[in-house]
């Protein structure tokens, strides 16, 4: 487990960081925690000849509130996200998805905006900040740009960050008031979901007055469940009230076969997955 | 005579042996701060890197080291043709049959690779990372040959592994009770069954292909700059290395020193005699210079021998109360491309356990192994044993509901009960002790059985979404490997005695030198309770040695639970000739007859007096030999060599309730009783950890592992991404406890424990899955029962045995368009950018 031998640059500032992407273009590649990247070297299966650091850039560590959004750092380890006391009131399904994702270990290495610049359609942040619109900023060497979820995720392990750009803020709108569950489905607990769904709802006395629903692991990027989201508005949070929305759940998406499912039984899981999540969001049981 | 009563310190007032004390070793080990093979640096010391075969069967057309060589720091690239006949050749220890077909297994392969992951060549450099780099450039050509890679088309011959063998079925052994006069014939009873409207039962089950998966990856490192050539390395078999190393390579025995530093577990994995090793000792002869090679974990997943990997075609008949008459037990067993160490032997080591606990009156058993262009299998925790406690606790389960009585009622039935033993089986082995309704009746107690089954009831009752089902396992097994004599019999390659010595220092302190060499299952601890009460010295005094053919010379090292039952009794002997020796020197520093002397807590004492002499006093008195008796030689020291006359065997009644989510195919286990008789217990805390370790082993074989390779032989589940550990997030807290009727056999009335849970486990798991769905027409779920398997198998509810799917393809490959970088490595999730 031994990587190719490449250059370490850890700048400071993200205007260093530009600076050093510019000059090396695509010989290089950005290291935000590294859970997925050191692996990847160590087995070989990547091998550029620069790596820029971005764990010393301090500006791009933290979670604030900006009016109607939470905004987090890029940089900012899963650990801090999960336990900010301003995500979970305005944003609980990232509190949510955070709280079961990956290992301890890996909660306190790997940040926000690295696994979500990671674009893995199996990482657990992608649906539920693509349920929750949030909007990616991203710099470059031409200033600063914001780009919202369904855009930001173009394919598998590909977003709208150029070659020359840094992710550097993930926006959260405020959902403050709604229920959230992340019902993440596995076979050992520190594995990729085979499915998950986040879901967020806002009731209005028993019924789902709006409804937020995004699906792991059902494509090569993250899925945003449309036709869930409709379905639900306006029908009362339980079981019978819920049942025939998630039905939809699978509707439109293209998930992987592999050792642990094939697309048919993928697409099966979403709905009862589904179901589930929007139920236990609701504060209902199902 | 139990054995506790043949103790003679049985009195003494703070028995060592059954102590729960913490492991001694266990400070260093779990720190690392200590000598794990690759923790070893010598002078002058280069390392390797070893270019493997991306092709499951090819041709070797050309391989170009040109480029490699120019690399900075490297010293030589070696091929399978520059090392010719110096590399040696790697031995099978156990042609089960005189003809069995074995292709010649070279270390580096010279024209044709028989599976991926065999190395072609070899970097030998400054630094691990120099020569891995150099690997990267080496050019291989290869042609590609077809690939015989399922296990039955390679049985039918349909591909060849080995072309010039001729045939890919290497070996067929076959046990007929009728044949060897231990029972009846098979077939009649079957033919019976039918023709007397009883009951026939045919299934055929599956044992996945497993991979052992150590903490600790293999290493060697081998010093060419001595009188002997030393070789360190992460194996469970420095004796057996050192024997195959001398046979195989030229150098002489009495020129090669094996040392088995600390061993960061094995499971079988270990018990192996590796490419690898020939490998370094070939290039550290080369170069006259000390060299290592360390496995990377992808290299250990491919290359280090995988286990299991049967298909199971059975046949039981039995009267219609479920009474059984016969068994034909008829198993395609899958070598790899090689017949490794131990081989088909395990297997065989199966044979003899397939009637388990019960009275069968007729057996057959045969076993084809197949030659496939996949990774070489070898032993894995209970090496053919929990192949064939899956087999028929499984086929128990299938009986009761034919019978439609309970699976705890169905055993009864057929087992041996207590008053019956010694008891010589269908398979003509003697079981010398065992209480299976003790155990079963301890276990349903600890369970709330009767509670759990009207659970059941109630949730089929209700269709509930969540099944509940419950599964029975008991299992016996055969360990303590192995009486020399049987293992003749069976024409494996050695013997199975065990050898220890005891050394009385000056100072009082004990050196202990056991033969049993451990790789993490706590011997020193265990060794010194055993020593420490034989000799009446305190724990902390005695020390235990092994793994050094300089400081151990004797010994066949560790598996098969045989370090305790075998181990421990050479121990027991050699302590007792210690203390004889002793006890000449007490009569004579006490002026007493030795007939007038007791023995107790580490004191001999004139009878009736109070006269005495420590056995420390002794020691220091025979070290200055200034006063002992006439004749006598100065030392205490003494060495036992203990051959087994009779295996040894653990029994056991494991119980496990599984919950079934129906509409995800989801499974939870809500309960895990077991209740093992192994004897008398030297150290609790030790069994307990063998216990649950084996347990987590044996349910992950139920539930998680398994090593799938695609339509090319690549092995698909090539990381611990793709080959799902179980960690201690993924299971329950069982709950253990102990029967106990001391085994007859060794002079501590002790059995093996170190295999027993994953024996045990594994079917207890399956039966539970299978009972949870089975009123809905589910007889069987192929192992390991993944949700998508239980979801599709109640989907296809009432379709038969066969409702599962394999799809072969990591989560993501390279194909995928992510730039050349496969994600999904182990324990890696999350954080990287781009």
């Amino acid at each position: 487990m031994i990587p190719a031998q490449f250059d370490y640059l850890a700048p400071t500032t993200v205007e260093e960081a530009l600076a050093a992407l510019a000059q090396h273009g695509d010989e290089a590649k950005i290291l935000a925690g590294g859970q997925s990247l050191l692996p990847v070297l160590r087995m070989r299966l990547n091998a550029p000849e620069m790596v820029i650091d971005l764990g010393k850039i301090t500006s791009l560590r933290g979670v604030r509130d900006d009016g109607d959004a939470i905004v987090v750092g890029a940089m900012t380890q899963h650990s801090v996200v999960g336990s900010d006391p301003l995500v979970a009131e305005h944003a609980a399904l990232v509190s949510k998805a955070v709280e079961h994702l990956a290992d301890v270990q890996i909660r306190h290495r790997g940040t926000f905006g690295g696994a979500l610049a990671h674009a893995d359609p199996a990482g657990d942040l992608g649906a539920p900040a693509l349920a929750l619109g949030a909007q990616f900023v991203i710099q470059g060497p031409g200033g600063t740009r914001t780009v919202p979820a369904e855009e930001f995720f173009v394919d598998l392990f590909e977003t709208a960050i150029g070659e020359d750009e840094i992710l550097t803020e993930v926006r959260l709108p405020k959902h403050t008031g709604w229920g959230a569950h992340y019902e993440k489905f596995v076979r050992v607990a520190h594995q990729w979901p085979i499915v998950a769904v986040a879901a967020a709802v806002r009731l209005e006395g028993g019924t789902i007055a709006e409804a937020r629903v995004g699906l792991t692991n059902m494509g090569n990027t993250p899925v945003r469940a449309h036709a869930v989201e409709q379905a639900l508005v306006g029908q009362p949070a339980t079981p019978d009230g819920v049942r025939d929305a998630a039905a939809r759940a699978a509707e439109g998406t293209n998930p992987p076969s592999d050792l642990n499912g094939d697309a048919d039984y993928r697409r099966h899981l979403a709905t009862v997955l589904t179901r589930r999540a929007v139920l236990t969001a609701a504060g209902a049981t199902g | 005579m139990t054995a506790t009563e043949a103790r003679p310190e049985a009195e003494a007032p703070e028995r060592e042996i059954g102590r729960e004390r913490r492991r001694k070793e266990d400070q260093r080990l779990i720190t690392g701060r200590t000598r794990w093979t690759d923790n070893i640096q010598l002078p002058g010391m280069l390392h390797l890197a070893m270019v493997r075969s991306p092709f499951a069967h090819a041709r070797i057309t050309s391989i170009d080291t040109t480029e490699a060589k120019q690399s900075p720091n490297v010293v030589d690239v070696v091929t399978g043709q520059d090392l010719a006949e110096t590399q040696g050749v790697l031995i099978n220890a156990w042609p089960i049959t005189p003809d069995q077909k074995t292709p010649t297994h070279l270390p580096v392969a010279i024209d044709r690779v028989a599976f991926a992951g065999e190395i072609v060549a070899v970097v030998v450099a400054r630094s691990a990372a120099e020569a891995r780099d150099a690997a990267e450039l080496v050019d291989v050509e290869y042609d590609e040959l077809p690939a015989a890679l399922d296990l039955k088309e390679a049985a039918a011959d349909t591909v060849l592994a080995h072309p010039d063998l001729g045939s890919n079925k290497s070996a067929y052994w076959v046990f007929d009770s009728g044949e060897a006069g231990t029972g009846g014939n098979v077939d009649e009873a079957i033919a019976q069954a039918r023709e007397s409207g009883g009951i026939v039962l045919e299934r055929e089950y599956r044992q996945q292909r497993l991979i052992p998966a150590f903490m600790e990856p293999r290493s060697t490192v081998v010093d060419p700059t001595g009188e002997q050539l030393t070789v360190w390395s992460a194996t469970q078999i420095p004796h057996i290395l050192r024997f195959a190393l001398a046979a195989t390579t030229g150098i002489p025995e009495s020129k090669l020193r094996v040392i088995a530093p600390d061993v960061g577990g094995g499971f079988g994995g270990k018990l192996q005699t590796t490419p690898e090793e020939w490998i370094t000792v070939a290039l550290a002869r080369r170069t006259g210079k000390p060299v290592k090679y360390t496995e990377t974990r992808s290299e250990s997943l491919i290359a280090a021998h995988h286990g299991r990997d049967q298909w199971q075609k059975l046949t039981l008949a039995a009267d219609r109360e479920g009474n059984v008459t016969g068994l034909k037990v008829e198993l395609l067993a899958d070598l790899g491309a090689y017949v490794s160490l131990v081989g088909g032997g395990v297997p065989v080591l199966g044979a003899f356990m397939f009637n388990a606990i019960y009275k069968f009156p007729a057996y057959h058993f045969a076993v084809q192994t197949v030659l496939t262009n996949k990774t070489w299998t070898d032993a894995y925790r209970g090496a053919g044993r929990p192949e064939a406690t899956f087999a028929i606790e499984r086929l128990m389960d299938e009986l009761a509901a034919e019978v439609g009585v309970d699976p705890l009622e169905i055993r009864e039935r057929n087992w041996i009960k207590h008053e019956e033993f010694p008891f010589t089986t269908v398979a003509g082995l003697e079981y010398d002790s065992g209480n299976y309704e003790a155990a079963t009746e301890r276990a349903k107690e600890m369970f709330g059985y009767d509670e759990l089954r009207a659970e059941q009831r109630r949730r089929r009752e209700s269709g509930d979404p969540v099944q509940l089902g419950i599964g029975v396992s008991t299992f016996t097994e055969m360990c303590g490997l192995a009486p020399s004599r049987v293992l003749g019999q069976l024409d494996y390659g050695a013997g199975g005695w065990e050898h220890a010595s005891v050394r009385m220092l000056a100072t009082g302190k004990v050196e202990v030198v056991t033969g049993a060499s451990a790789h993490g299952q706590g011997h020193e601890t265990a060794f010194s309770q055993i020593v420490a009460d034989r000799l009446g010295v305190p724990f902390e005094d005695v020390e235990v040695l092994h793994g050094d053919t300089q400081v151990a010379p004797k010994g066949l090292d560790t598996y098969g639970s045989r370090s305790l039952v075998v181990g421990g009794e050479a121990l027991v002997k050699a302590s007792d000739k210690v203390v004889e020796k002793a006890k000449t020197v007490a009569a004579h520093l006490l002026e007493a007859s030795a007939d007038d002397l007791d023995f107790s807590g580490g004191r001999f004492t004139v009878r009736g007096t109070d006269q005495g002499v420590a056995i420390q006093e002794i020691a220091t008195a025979v070290f200055a030999a200034h006063n002992l008796p006439d004749g006598m030689e100065p030392s205490l020291d003494s060495d036992a060599t203990f051959d087994p006359v009779n295996f040894n065997y653990p029994h056991g009644t494991h119980l496990c309730a599984m919950e079934i989510d129906t509409e995800t195919g989801a499974l939870h286990m809500r309960k895990y009783v077991c209740v093992d008789d192994i004897g008398n217990v030297i150290n609790p805390l030790i069994v307990s950890g063998q216990v649950h370790g084996g347990l987590v082993q044996g349910i992950a074989q139920a539930l998680w592992e398994e090593a799938v390779y695609d339509e090319s032989g690549t092995l698909v589940s090539g990381s611990f991404v793709d080959y799902l550990l179980p960690t201690s997030a993924d299971t329950i807290s069982f709950e253990v406890d102990h029967t106990t009727t001391p085994s007859l056999t060794n002079t501590l009335g002790t059995k093996g424990v170190g295999e027993a849970g994953t024996i045990a486990s594994t079917p207890a798991v399956v039966n539970a899955v299978v009972d949870a769905v089975r009123h809905l027409g589910i007889t069987d779920i192929r192992m390991p029962c993944t949700p998508e398997r239980v979801w599709r198998a109640i989907q296809d509810a009432g379709s038969g045995t066969e409702a599962t799917t394999g799809a072969a393809a990591p989560h993501f490959d390279a194909s995928t368009g992510m730039e050349g970088t496969v994600d999904r490595t182990a324990g890696a999730q999350d954080g990287a950018q781009q």
